[in-house]
């Protein structure tokens, strides 16, 4: 019988021995684990580039949204500027470079975040950074559009995104996610473009200062006083729709943005 | 190239084709074929995992210990797997996130480990490589002609560009909305079955049954 191995000692074991058994089954573990390593960390400078890239290419979908904002980004009569704010005060922080800060990294070092009070944890976070970068477009020192960063646990996986709101607070521009594993055809949906077109234009507070802003329980139906402020959940998706209503919550809540938001708001 | 090494290749392309003669694969066949850019990149994916699995556990076949040759068989090819997947993501990212599971489902994609257990593991390692090779394009060719047909008809593109100006866009054609949704590979592969069984009708399986007369009308022997 021809053999592609040379013939050794240990090679001549029949295949069945328990010794031969484990040391073949090591060898392939070694030798695959060397492999899967070397792409993982050989390959990891390009995806982090790409996640970086699907990540802006995220806030630029929410800048469409707004008419006539992309195309004067792009010929420099508008002007995307990031800022960090300071989370419990609502204030900026002028001495921090946004280009050095990174928000996830500071959410997971105990020094630069807050563990947050189960209480209002709705969006299952545990922990938060203490700095957020925000997105302002800015229209000379007017701001037309900010983006704050969001995320919160879904079903399977915690949803990283953007959501878009007009300076007065008045209405939603966009709500986009650029990092998440939902499951493909249920929970991936949220970057369908229908369902995203859907949040353009909805209402965030009521008279009363109360957070609407969310997904129904099924398809909104247009007669309800809700309409104004939800749009349709995701069918069979029932988790990450509460996962999203939840993240806003927790983003929008006293916990989150809205001493930012309110300071804004008494700006413009 | 020899007589038998030249069959490894060539048989599975139609004569022994994975998907429309074994009737394997087709739940990625179904998934991946909405448009042809995805059936391409999976095609891709796969002919590089079978095609370096086959030849990988050829060449440890005669020291694969019997008791765990599945585990070993498996842990290669999801190996193999892992890399291209990640690959994809470094090179390809916006169609590695189209796939999304389906390129790591390759794992259990029946056409690999029934190679490797059928062929990989009985033959030498060139005549194993060129069974991979084949069996990853007749798998590969079934899904293109899915995905052209598919996107084609469904959105009137092939490959992002467009052929039939569909009336959404001010054009002429309506596009058929059934060809965007998985079960219309069904019909696509369905066809395809008929065409190469009608071409070569030694395919056609024998019935196993007859179908008796109807009882209910008192036809009973």
């Amino acid at each position: 019988m021809p053999h592609d191995l040379p013939k050794g000692g240990f090679l001549d074991l029949p295949n069945d021995h328990p010794v031969k058994t484990l040391v073949v089954t090591l060898l392939v573990a070694l030798v695959c684990s060397a492999l899967v390593t070397g792409a993982a960390i050989g390959l990891k400078p390009y995806q982090i580039a790409n996640k970086e890239a699907a990540r802006q290419s995220q806030i630029l979908d929410i800048i469409h949204r707004l008419p006539g904002a992309a195309d004067d980004l792009k010929a420099g009569r508008l002007l995307l500027q990031a800022h960090i704010v300071d989370l419990a005060t609502g204030d900026y922080v002028p001495d921090m470079d946004p280009a050095l800060y990174d928000q996830r990294r500071a959410a997971r070092d105990v020094s630069a975040s807050i563990e947050i009070p189960i209480k209002q944890d709705v969006a299952w976070i545990k922990r938060r950074a203490k700095y957020a970068t925000v997105y302002l477009l800015l229209d000379g020192t007017r701001p037309r559009l900010v983006v704050l960063p969001v995320h919160g646990k879904g079903y399977g996986s915690t949803l990283y995104g953007y959501l878009g709101v007009t300076p007065d607070l008045k209405m939603v521009i966009g709500l986009n996610f650029y990092e998440h594993t939902e499951t493909p055809g249920l929970g991936s949906l949220i970057d369908a473009p229908a369902w995203r077109q859907q949040w353009f234009g909805k209402k965030i507070w009521d008279q009363g200062d109360t957070l609407r802003l969310g997904i129904a329980d099924g398809p909104v139906d247009p007669a309800s006083p809700d309409a104004a402020y939800q749009v349709d959940a995701l069918t069979g998706a029932t988790w990450t729709s509460h996962g999203v209503t939840n993240l806003l919550r927790y983003w929008l809540g006293n916990n989150g943005f809205k001493p930012y938001l309110d300071k804004l708001r008494g700006r413009s | 190239m020899s007589n038998g090494k030249w069959n490894a290749f060539v048989t599975p392309l139609v004569g022994d084709n994975p998907i429309t003669l074994q009737v394997l694969g087709v739940c990625s066949a179904l998934a991946v074929t909405k448009t042809l850019a995805t059936a391409l990149i999976m095609s891709a994916a796969v002919i590089s995992v079978i095609t370096v699995s086959s030849g990988a556990i050829s060449l440890i076949r005669h020291h694969m210990p019997r008791n765990v040759r599945l585990i070993i068989q498996i842990t290669i090819i999801a190996t193999l797997v892992i890399v291209v997947d990640q690959v994809l993501k470094a090179f390809a990212y916006s169609l590695s996130k189209q796939l999304s599971v389906f390129v790591g489902l390759i794992v259990t994609n029946c056409i690999i480990l029934g190679r490797a257990e059928a062929f990989a593991m009985r033959n030498r390692v060139p005549e194993s490589v060129l069974d991979g090779l084949g069996n990853g394009m007749g798998y590969a060719w079934i899904l293109i002609v899915v995905g052209a047909v598919r996107e084609l008809f469904g959105a009137g593109t092939l490959l992002g560009f467009v052929v039939l100006q569909t009336t959404t866009m001010g054009g002429w054609y309506p596009p058929a909305a059934l060809m965007l949704l998985p079960p219309s590979a069904f019909f696509i592969i369905g066809f395809l079955i008929w065409v190469i069984r009608t071409w070569k009708p030694e395919q056609v399986e024998k019935s196993e049954f007859r179908i008796q007369p109807d009882a209910e009308r008192g036809n009973m022997p």
